[in-house]
């Protein structure tokens, strides 16, 4: 901040005027550099409303270094003129002095000089009048003085022409009392303290001015990721639909569960090695429900329950596999199966996310593990129509209307149900979407990997808004 | 519209029906709706017979015959692209069945379908200008784009598949190529076609399907000639079998399981438009499922049907009357709300892969992988997938390692699962819900990280101190620093360690910084 003494300095002399003054004037009149002046200006107006300063732009005129020179030594003609004694000058001898060349032109045109060509012994210049008025030199040193306005503007402008004169774009504040002016400054204050609250001093002292327009300070807190932010909604949204939430802590799963249950033939490309995770240990599954097992085996082989089957050679070793598990339908399948044990059934809605594996080719939007969401239903005399009412009335929730068509949606076959024990009656309605696809839409994230796993970005973490699906 | 799939149903059977019904499309009425007929010739039929060689690489096999086709080059080129379709999806990739296509008149029958070794089979296979023995043929494909994909379905066996005709010429060694003396052309009026395979439904199946594509441009158009399949036990059967079969439904059924209201007519009707013959009998209707429409399973397949031909935009939605109270997952709602708990304390949550290499869970914590009650899985692309993950402290040790350049301290943990070999469970292996954050920083930061385990507790309302309390007791761990490492009790039940982490450990997830971990299970407060 300026220094006080500079401060006050500046306070006295807008004191003297009764309307304003400019700072360019305030400059000349305590001789100094109007930057300092305006150094000066901004510190005071930061101190509250004691002046009021005007920003204005001003042009002047400005000599040019040559235009000094000439202001000091003369213009160029002048000094011509004044080189050629009493009997004149040879014209080669003119031309060599310093401002021969530029001179000579200008003192002829001024018919100041004449050049006498048939001269004996050269071309010889004289002078043709007694004494001159050096009027460019006059000129200049009147814009020197300040008093550049005494000319007219074409002089102004011929001189610039000449490059002589610049005219120069000068900001300068005009300056006024301001509400609260004194020719005192009193120190500024930063911060409110407890102190003054408790003594009442605040009162009297001045306080800094804020910059509103930057940002404040960035807060030291903890974030939440934003795949679980969206997970959070999609329960959120399942519980408020009344669905409970499936017990899908078990990453590994057996065959038998993951495809032979859900009426997966054995032979299906999707058990191939080469989109199934197969485990080498715990290699094989090693306890099933064996009533159920013989059920789902012969429908498999034989069909039943209204069915052809596949009429395949269903084997045992093939269902023991373990995997990790494809998709979360494996626990709706135990889940199922359980309710299915229950004496008497009653209707379920149930629903989970959670992390499912893919021995896939990885690319940009597709990893080996993912979350897939899954929603079933199960009661009486579900119909299509009930199926495509729930699944609109879920996106609708979420406010991803056409979405409708990019979920998996189906009803359960008789083969799988049946088998498991379930009423002939029931149907099982179920659907379902991976969680990243939406999180990546709404967070505009294009590399999966910048989301999900270890290379995520965390400024990203740090970033990302609240998830609000309904909007 | 919302496309219905059987939920869970496979591929194999979707991409069958895109090949099927949609191929023949949707017929507008009954008269139109070809019949397929398999016809016997006028002299003996042509007989395939297959030996017991077969047994071991490949047991079954179908044949039948087209008579008097006239092949476009367009009919010829999707002939062959049909056959290629069907390799692709239904047949696993000629690994259940494959099938082979002959121009009869260049060839004569009875047909044999044996197993040989592949050093005494010599023929010249179809594009090929020399004749080659089974073993040079093997080494000549490894380098052919399209067929060294095969290979491997019979390359280990003591004998390979092939079929001959009664003068020894070879017409195909299935499923890897045909002979080149039976290739079918334009000029060609008579085709033999054989399927072989592992799976004798499929190979059925198949054969249905070409020859109800194929027999519409024969003379006598859909109809099949039959060939005498002999089997090693002296079995005789006739294909193909171009079966049709009856189910009985009712409108009702149909009505409720769309959610409408049609009469047994129109539904009859809508059935029939998609190429399932229908005709009401009394209060029930019969409907015909034709060779073409082997996907037609069981009666939910038909609904589905009419549920297209009604339209699924016709259909009104409706919402189930279920009454259900939901519930969360006890496990779950603990996690949630530690979440926000963890993150009000200033840490930031990471989500990591559940898949890791085996030195992400030991060598590089300084641990033995045999000492590891760790999944390992069987075909892993690359090390990231070797083993399931038993801590989550690699993963969340690795996003530190990706993100050196923010600023300093890290904060971050995770509460997720980590998988654990368990012989209790039928599967061999459970999931176990922990929390694990890690402070990085300039300075190790211990105090923060115990200071965490202090308000986790709080939060679970376990006080600190013996008996019903929590307590720390210091503890030997190669992963942590010596004398830097405490064990977590919670009513005498160890749940967790907690320290700050050696620095072999730090280089080892090449990052540089100081740091402290705190690593338990939850479940424990469930």
């Amino acid at each position: 901040m300026a220094d006080n003494g500079l401060l006050e300095s500046v306070l006295q002399h807008v004191e003297k005027v009764d309307d304003g003054v400019d700072s360019q004037a305030v400059a000349i009149s305590l001789g100094l550099d109007h930057q300092t002046v305006v150094g000066a200006v901004k510190s005071l107006q930061a101190l509250g409303d004691v002046i009021l300063a005007e920003q204005r732009t001003s042009k002047h005129w400005e000599l040019t270094g040559e235009g000094a020179d000439i202001a000091e030594r003369g213009s160029h003609e002048a000094r011509v003129f004044g080189a050629i004694p009493k009997d004149g000058l040879l014209q080669t001898e003119l031309m060599k002095l310093p401002s021969g060349r530029v001179g000579f032109s200008k003192a002829m045109s001024s018919k100041w000089i004449r050049m006498d060509k048939g001269h004996e012994g050269g071309p010889r210049v004289f002078r043709m009048v007694e004494t001159i008025e050096d009027v460019v030199r006059q000129k200049l040193l009147l814009v020197r003085q300040g008093k550049s306005a005494e000319l007219e503007e074409k002089d102004k402008n011929e001189l610039k022409k000449r490059k002589l004169l610049t005219e120069v774009t000068v900001k300068s504040y005009w300056i006024t009392k301001g509400g609260s002016f004194s020719t005192s400054i009193t120190k500024q204050e930063t911060e409110l303290t407890a102190e003054m609250i408790s003594s009442g001093s605040w009162r009297d002292k001045k306080f800094k001015l804020y910059n509103f327009d930057a940002l404040g300070m960035a807060l030291d807190c903890g974030h939440l990721h934003p795949l679980m932010k969206v997970r959070t909604q999609f329960r959120q949204i399942f519980l408020e639909m009344g669905f409970t939430e499936m017990p899908t802590n078990n990453f590994i799963e057996s065959s038998f569960w993951n495809f032979d249950s859900l009426f997966q033939p054995q032979q299906h490309p999707a058990r191939d090695q080469h989109d199934t995770f197969f485990l080498s240990d715990p290699a094989l599954a090693h306890e099933f429900p064996q009533d159920y097992l013989e059920k789902v085996k012969k429908v498999h082989t034989e069909g039943g329950y209204g069915s052809q089957g596949y009429k395949y050679d269903w084997k045992l070793e093939e269902a023991r596999k373990n995997v990790l598990r494809t998709h979360t339908t494996a626990v709706s399948a135990r889940m199922l199966y359980r309710l299915a044990q229950q004496e008497e059934f009653t209707p379920v809605k149930y629903f989970s996310i959670d992390r499912v594996f893919r021995n896939e080719t990885l690319d940009a939007t597709h990893l080996a593990e993912f979350h897939q969401i899954e929603g079933v239903v199960a009661d009486y005399g579900l119909t299509l129509g009930d199926l495509m009412g729930v699944l609109h009335q879920f996106f609708t929730k979420l406010g991803l209307k056409k979405w409708v068509e990019v979920g998996n949606s189906g009803i359960f076959r008789p083969e799988m149900l049946l088998p498991m024990g379930l009423p002939e009656g029931v149907t099982v309605i179920a659907w379902g979407l991976s969680l990243e696809r939406p999180t990546m839409i709404k967070y505009g994230i294009n590399n999966i990997r910048e989301l999900v796993g270890h290379k995520v970005n965390l400024q990203m973490v740090y970033d990302s808004p609240l998830c609000r699906l309904d909007s | 519209t919302m496309s219905l799939t059987s939920f869970a149903s496979s591929l194999d059977w979707s991409s069958m029906r895109s090949l099927t019904c949609r191929c023949l499309c949707v017929c507008p009425n009954r008269a139109l709706t070809p019949r397929y007929r398999r016809v016997c010739p006028s002299g003996n039929p042509h007989r395939l017979i297959i030996t017991e060689e077969t047994v071991a690489v490949r047991p079954h096999a179908v044949a039948a015959v087209l008579r008097n086709i006239a092949f476009t080059q367009e009919r010829y080129d999707s002939f062959i692209e049909l056959q290629e379709k069907l390799h692709q999806n239904v047949c696993r990739k000629r690994a259940l069945v494959a099938i082979g296509t002959h121009d009869l008149d260049t060839i004569s029958g009875v047909f044999t379908y044996t197993a040989k070794p592949p050093g005494d089979i010599l023929f010249k296979p179809l594009n090929q200008t020399k004749e080659y023995t089974a073993i040079k043929l093997m080494s000549l494909y490894k380098s052919d784009s399209h067929l060294r994909h095969y290979l491997h379905i019979i390359e280990d066996k003591p004998v390979f598949p092939v079929i001959y005709d009664s003068n020894g010429i070879v017409l195909s060694m299935p499923p890897i190529i045909n002979g080149d003396h039976s290739k079918i052309t334009l000029n060609t009026k008579n085709v033999f076609i054989e399927c072989t395979g592992t799976d004798l439904t499929k190979a059925k199946t198949v054969l249905d399907i070409i020859v109800t594509m194929f027999s519409e441009y024969c003379k006598e158009p859909f109809t099949v000639e039959e060939v005498e399949v002999v089997y090693p036990d002296g079995k005789t059967l006739i294909y193909p079998e171009l079966a049709y079969r009856t189910e009985t439904i009712t409108a009702d059924f149909i009505n409720k399981a769309v959610g409408i209201n049609e009469s047994a007519e129109s539904v009859a009707q809508m059935l029939t438009r998609m190429c399932l013959r229908s005709e009401v009998m009394g209060d029930h209707i019969q409907v015909e499922i034709p060779p073409t429409r082997s996907d037609v399973i069981h009666a939910c397949d038909i609904m589905e049907d009419a549920a297209i031909a009604y339209g699924f935009n016709n259909i009104i939605h409706t919402t189930p009357h279920t009454y259900t109270v939901s519930n969360q997952l006890p496990l779950n709602k603990l996690t949630e709300l530690l979440r926000h708990d963890l993150a009000a304390s200033g840490f930031t949550e990471a989500l990591t892969f559940a898949l890791c290499s085996q030195e992400d869970i030991a060598d590089k914590l300084g641990k033995n992988i045999t000492d590891i009650e760790a999944v390992h899985i069987a075909n892993p692309k690359t090390a990231e997938f070797q083993v399931a993950r038993t801590t989550l402290l690699p993963g969340l040790l690795k996003t530190v390692g990706a993100n050196k350049k923010m600023p300093l301290p890290l904060k971050l943990f995770e509460i997720s699962d980590v998988v654990l070999k368990d012989e209790s469970k039928d599967v061999g292996a459970r999931n176990n819900r922990r929390l694990c954050a890690i402070f990085y920083n300039k300075t190790p930061g211990f105090e923060v990280i115990h200071g965490l385990l202090d308000r986790i507790m709080q939060l679970l309302e376990v006080k600190p101190g013996q008996g019903e309390g929590y307590r720390i007791q210091s503890a030997s761990d190669a992963t942590y620093f010596p004398g830097r490492c405490a064990e977590i009790f919670v009513r005498d039940k160890s749940i967790g360690r907690l320290g700050v982490l050696h620095p072999d450990v730090i280089s080892r997830f090449e990052i540089t910084m100081p740091c402290s971990a705190l690593d338990i299970d939850i479940e424990h407060f469930l």
